[in-house]
């Protein structure tokens, strides 16, 4: 194994175990650091048959050492546990590195942390991104970010968050604010909003990475293989999503046979699982999933089965009940039923006030007026949307809209009842 | 390690007297269950804030001035210092005091000064 590829590899693994037995982010940071120099020297005469295993024994002796030389400064702040001769069990007895992660996932995205600090930390921490990977992607400042890190890795020392599998009856709740944070990192990388498009793909891979890691971790959770099959199956369309010039492609307008076959195959196999093992109460993300497997699955856009769309956006709605869902809906029911039935749904979101500077609400409600010949109340819609869309791409998608539906307006043909 | 959990209350949920008296009872017994498992350290419940005073020294001159140190709806009613294991339990304690359905609680570590006990 290459070395880079090697120490990538073995990363996460060894700093959960580390960080697990001193209680201390930084210290395992700082020592798992001194380690790798270490290997750099070492492993180009040969990368030993159990790099991780090497690593956490380097690692623990650094950590060791240095809260030795703490010691004497500070007496007080002995880290005892870490003192002891006896080498806890920190070595399967096949030599393979008893795998921490979970619980460090639970302790990176516990509730009592920032969101922002959450995502952060387990991208640092799970992921083997770096402080800077992480300020490019988001994107913020450096310092910014690196604050928030030293912000959050403090809060857990002071405050007491544990390093562990939260208890049966905490479980559930808390699971769902892992995948919270693991799906937050895949949109961030997916969405089309600004920051730098190599880390940000870096951050799908990443977050189909930690879904593959919890899979393996509790892969009885229905909600993980729902998730993970949901991120296989947006990130299999990634490069139908923009053209050339940058603009936004929207689905049924995509090349299908550039879709990425084999990770549909693989997206596919987990919705199946995660409805099978939710038994008829499937969550949002299996849920979310299932949808995202007959848009995948349609040869051709006129192929999609609307129907069956539209009835899981209802069952969606029930567990997840936001005028975002409610909009998706809506356009799914236009599909299946036709625009009229839609246009009642939207018109009820329109008269909530949250959902009302949501760009997407008033292009999804242009669509469905220009759909019914409604020209000039279309064409306003438009323009409203354009107003309040985020980013360029999809600026310039409204804007091409809005002139072809002003065009119609313009048509002689058009003008007499 | 040592928590505070510092209870802040909305003075409308013990308006009623039914309901305060209900309060008062589940308070009762939250407070018997953690001296029993051997997590209670203190706890007190506070005079209404009408009670409080103010103190602050400008320049070497001491104000005083009635009335609490911010005029919030919301007010310190009491407080627990608890001794348990990290901060999930201290946290699943404080989802179990009354007044974390009405205001809430501020959960707070203990900072250790090394002070012999």
């Amino acid at each position: 194994m290459a070395l880079e590829a090697a120490l990538r590899e073995e990363r996460g693994l060894v700093l959960a175990s580390l960080i697990r037995s001193c209680g201390d982010f930084d210290l395992a940071e700082d020592a798992l650091q001194e380690a790798v120099l270490e290997a750099l020297e070492h492993w180009p005469k040969g990368v030993p048959d159990r790099p991780g295993a090497w690593l956490l024994t380097a690692a623990r002796r650094k950590a060791i050492d240095r809260a030795r030389r703490e010691t004497r400064r500070d007496e007080k702040h002995a880290q005892a546990s870490l003192l002891r001769d006896d080498e806890p069990e920190f070595l399967a007895p096949t030599g393979a590195i008893a795998d921490e992660r979970l619980g460090l996932i639970f302790t990176c995205c516990h509730p009592a942390l920032a969101a922002d600090a959450r995502v952060a930390l387990t991208l640092r921490t799970l992921g083997g991104l770096t402080t800077p990977e992480i300020a490019r992607a988001f994107p913020v400042p450096e310092a910014t970010m690196a604050q928030r890190l030293v912000r959050a890795k403090r809060k857990i020392k002071t405050a007491g968050i544990p390093y562990r599998v939260p208890p049966a009856e905490q479980l559930a709740e808390r699971l769902s604010a892992v995948l919270a944070v693991i799906y937050l990192i895949f949109n961030e990388g997916y969405s089309a909003s600004a920051g730098d498009s190599v880390v940000r793909r870096e951050l799908c891979a990443e977050a189909i990475r930690l879904g593959g890691v919890l899979m393996d971790l509790v892969p009885a959770e229905p909600e993980v293989a729902g998730l993970l099959a949901l991120m296989l199956l947006h990130d299999a369309r990634r490069s139908t999503r923009v053209d050339r010039r940058g603009d936004l492609v929207l689905l049924p307008d995509q090349d299908r046979s550039a879709w990425d076959r084999a990770q549909i195959a693989r997206g596919l196999e987990l919705v199946e699982l995660a409805l099978r093992r939710a038994g008829g109460r499937p969550g949002q993300y299996a849920l979310q999933a299932a949808i995202a497997a007959l848009h995948a699955e349609a040869p051709v856009a006129a192929a999609t089965d609307w129907p069956q769309i539209a009835a899981l956006y209802r069952e969606l709605e029930r567990v997840l009940p936001t005028p975002i869902v409610a909009l998706n809906r809506a356009v799914a029911v236009s599909m299946a039923e036709g625009p009229q039935a839609a246009l009642v749904i939207v018109e009820q979101l329109v008269r909530d006030a949250a959902l009302n500077r949501t760009y997407l609400l008033h292009a999804t409600r242009a669509d469905l007026l220009r759909q019914l010949d409604r020209i000039e109340e279309s064409a306003a819609a438009y323009q409203r949307a354009y107003e309040l869309a985020p980013t360029a791409p999809e600026r310039a998608f409204l804007e091409r809209r809005r002139n072809e539906v002003a065009s119609r307006r313009d048509l002689p043909s058009r003008a007499a009842p | 390690m040592k928590y505070m959990l510092l209870i802040y209350t909305d003075e409308s949920t013990w308006q009623d007297p039914a309901q305060a008296e209900a309060m008062m009872g589940e308070y009762m017994t939250f407070t018997q269950g953690i001296v029993d498992s051997g997590e209670w350290v203190a706890g007190d419940p506070l005079e209404g804030r009408e009670s409080a005073t103010t103190v602050r020294v400008r320049d070497g001159s001491t104000l005083t001035t009635d009335g609490p140190f911010a005029e919030v709806k919301e007010h310190i009613a009491g407080y627990y210092i608890v001794d348990v294991k990290d901060l999930d339990r201290a946290l699943e304690l404080a989802a179990k005091i009354p007044d974390a359905r009405g205001a809430g609680i501020e959960v707070r570590p203990i900072r250790d000064m090394g002070m012999p006990s």
